[in-house]
């Protein structure tokens, strides 16, 4: 058992080791990464199946008892978030085939491609919160190359504000560790769980704001977006889609985690302000797109908007709004990854992804404009696609807590989203061909098809038989909103009778 | 002791972030430098200062004799060095490219260069028109 | 740099540099000392030999490509882990095993092997970044 939880952290570190060794010898790199990540995701689901069957798995690195060694925790959160990783690392693996050039490659794309995705796996992994900020500043120095590989012009004037805005939020981070470990004397996340009811509840509060302005950064809440439509449009398609899809939800992952297991000391000033941040994230995002007219700076601002649905749903603090901020993360990721992925195989026909030099791609590929309203109408929140669900159920949740205010925003937004689709749908697909541009002819390839044909289709299960996907979002938010499960799993019995006693859980 | 060194925390923090506030990226990297250490000192003292033997458990012994210290900390700061120094390290070749293919450091004047870049005379300017 | 002094200064320098980094790596386990400090004195050992005889001279000393320092660095880390796992233990968990000279003991164990792994890819990653920003 412990093997299967080191394991989406080792697979993917000794494949990049191996493909640094294999550097120069394109073939075989191609096919080990790809072959690797498919592995990993087989892998991802074998983790989620013994979760569902025997709960909360841990494991303690050293064979050093928590909370003294780093523990990796796999509670059904992190089983999901490990599987859909595996989903996106592989479904980006094989785009990257055709949409890579040589030269990146030769540059080491496909070993940082791996270290990125054991750096991601990590982080939802890890029950430490020092451990988290290794496997934080891991992801991130891979995405810092990924980001910049090939040394554009945009590429290092986006790259320049990811790197600047994502070490402050480090710095931030750290300190907010240190601190951290000074007032309570451990960092382990349910030993924390423990130890922070009893830290001067002022402390605690500043101490939260600290973690939600570092976490938050990574996340893309507002304030704190600016540096991601500022970069994500930058590089190749297959890196922002997995940039897009995956990386922010990283943060998200991180807030989920932290104002759930650890600050939940003053939910009223705490989730409030979360509830605000959530509300303003939407709206800015959403705004900041209808002023876009290239095809990915739309959709990174639709990002930052989407963030907000989530953070809305970890707001309300109740096991529907959390098991709905996951429901609507995971949809989120493969529909968002999914447009990504189209504009990439827009531009291989029309050759750009600006959308006034777009155009008739409707008539020209019936299949691509299929593909590209299923993802795109599922953002938007279309019954009976996976975002509609999503949206019903985070809206459902604030019925429950009675915020008015939050709901009115949540479904405004949701008509702007759909302006914005509408928008791309008419300049790209539905209006004729502009003056002068002409559209490449023949299928794209194969390999640009499959990973969209894919995601497509789990967002048509997630909305046609969303049954299943519900169920496990449910035992999600009853976990998240009590983690005595997980002090149990982690600590063991006395202290999670110790844990029951402090009248912390519900 | 604690004391003083909050607030050498606090200052070095200060600077740190003045720094970072600049518009030059260079003066940014410098500021990211200063916060870097200002974040392992905090760490440092947050985990208490005591005057022990390195916390070595004895040929023969089961637990360390005597007062140690908390080598906790010290295993974080060292972590969090060697992450700093890689991104630090990363930071400064990624100024260098910047710096080579637009001619400028300047945040205010990033978007102007993009448009129109002055690649710095005598170095390299690789990237062909796409 | 074409500077006599320091021609001639650095082959000595380097010679003593590279012995105190592998005397660094290996008494790391309980006294100061590491992977990563070995790693670092080691590299600055071939940066002092980049900056007084120029990247080619210090790419030609080293043989190897730095990347494939690194790849090797992160395999013996790894290998080093799954060892106790071989072992029937959590990952990462240290094993020894005690040989005897003469009327010495050598000590060598997993986590010795885990540093090696950190020093080579410390070795490989700085002097990656050394010989980019030299070439020039």
């Amino acid at each position: 058992m412990n093997a299967l939880l080191v394991a989406p952290v080792v697979w993917p570190l000794a494949t990049a080791a191996l493909l640094v060794l294999l550097q120069g010898r394109l073939s075989i790199q191609r096919t080990l990464s790809t072959a690797s990540a498919a592995a990993q995701l087989a892998l991802a689901v074998i983790l989620l199946a013994r979760v569902a069957t025997e709960g909360i798995l841990v494991v303690q690195f050293g064979g050093w008892d928590a909370p003294f060694g780093i523990s990796f925790v796999a509670d059904h959160l992190a089983a999901v978030m490990v599987l859909v990783n595996g989903i996106m690392g592989t479904a980006v693996a094989v785009y990257a085939l055709r949409d890579l050039d040589a030269d990146r490659e030769r540059l080491g794309y496909h070993p940082m491609f791996h270290v990125l995705l054991a750096g991601v796996n990590g982080a939802f992994l890890t029950g430490d919160l020092f451990n988290l900020y290794v496997w934080f500043e891991l992801l991130l120095i891979a995405s810092f190359v990924l980001l910049t590989l090939g040394n554009r012009r945009e590429q290092l004037e986006g790259g320049i504000k990811y790197v600047a805005a994502n070490l402050v939020a480090s710095m931030l981070l750290l300190t907010g560790i240190g601190l951290l470990y000074g007032a309570t004397g451990t960092l382990n996340m349910a030993d924390l769980a423990l130890k922070l009811p009893l830290v001067p509840a002022g402390l605690a509060t500043t101490l939260a704001m600290l973690f939600l302005v570092a976490f938050g950064i990574k996340a893309a809440i507002f304030p704190l977006f600016f540096w991601l439509p500022a970069s994500y449009h930058t590089p190749p398609v297959a890196i922002s889609a997995l940039f897009g899809g995956m990386l922010t939800k990283v943060g998200v992952y991180a807030l989920l985690r932290g104002f759930t297991l650890l600050f939940v000391a003053d939910v009223a000033l705490t989730h409030g302000l979360l509830a605000w941040i959530a509300g303003i994230t939407m709206v800015v995002g959403v705004l900041g797109a209808a002023s876009q007219t290239e095809f990915r700076k739309i959709l990174s601002f639709h990002i930052v908007s989407q963030i907000g649905y989530m953070v809305m749903g970890l707001a309300f603090f109740t096991p529907l709004g959390i098991g709905g901020a996951v429901f609507y993360m995971v949809h989120n990721i493969f529909a968002k990854a999914n447009l990504f992925l189209i504009a990439g195989i827009a531009r291989w026909y029309g050759g750009s992804f600006e959308l006034k030099k777009l155009g008739g791609l409707y008539r020209h590929r019936p299949l691509l404009a299929v593909l590209f309203v299923i993802a795109a109408f599922s953002l938007a929140g279309f019954p009976p696609l996976s975002g509609f669900w999503a949206k019903l159920v985070v809206i459902r949740a604030g019925f429950e807590v009675q915020a008015w205010p939050l709901v009115a925003v949540a479904l405004f937004v949701g008509l702007l989203t759909l302006y914005s689709m509408t928008k791309i749908w008419l300049a790209a697909f539905w209006s004729p061909l502009p003056e002068g541009v002409t559209l490449r002819a023949g299928p794209a390839p194969a390999l640009l098809y499959a990973p969209v044909v894919a995601l497509a289709l789990l967002t048509l299960a997630m909305g046609f038989a969303s049954a299943p996907f519900f169920a496990l979002a449910e035992r999600i938010g009853a976990e998240l909103t009590d983690p005595t499960g997980y002090v149990l799993a982690v600590l063991g019995e006395a202290a999670a009778a110790a844990f029951v006693a402090q009248g912390v859980a519900p | 002791m604690e004391a003083y060194l909050a607030v050498v925390v606090g200052a070095v923090f200060a600077g740190g972030f003045y720094l970072v506030m600049r518009r030059n990226l260079l003066r940014f990297v410098f500021g990211l430098i200063l916060l870097s250490s200002g974040v392992n000192l905090l760490v440092f003292t947050a985990g208490r200062i005591s005057r022990g033997a390195p916390p070595i458990i004895p040929e023969g012994a089961s637990a360390p004799v005597g007062e140690v210290a908390n080598a906790l900390p010290q295993a974080l700061i060292l972590t969090a060095i060697v992450i700093g120094f890689g991104l630090t390290v990363f930071a400064m070749v990624l100024l260098l490219r910047l710096y080579e293919r637009l001619g400028t450091l300047r945040t205010d004047q990033l978007k102007a260069y993009l448009e129109a870049p002055q690649p710095v005379p005598g170095l390299p300017d690789e990237e062909a028109p796409a | 740099m074409k500077s006599l002094i320091l021609r001639t200064t650095t082959r000595p320098i380097i010679v003593v540099l590279l012995l105190i980094s592998v005397f660094l790596l290996l008494r790391g386990h309980d006294l100061p000392g590491g992977g990563f400090i070995g790693g670092l004195v080691a590299a600055a050992a071939a940066a002092l030999y980049a900056i007084a005889f120029g990247a080619d001279a210090a790419a030609r000393l080293l043989r190897v490509r730095p990347e494939l320092l690194v790849g090797w660095g992160m395999a013996t880390a790894v290998v080093a882990g799954l060892l106790g796992m071989v072992a029937g233990r959590e990952f990462l968990t240290g094993l020894w095993w005690v040989i005897a000279v003469g009327d010495q003991e050598i000590k060598l164990s997993t986590p010795l092997l885990f540093d090696v792994g950190v020093y080579l890819v410390v070795v490989g990653v700085v002097l990656r970044f050394v010989l980019s920003l030299e070439e020039r």
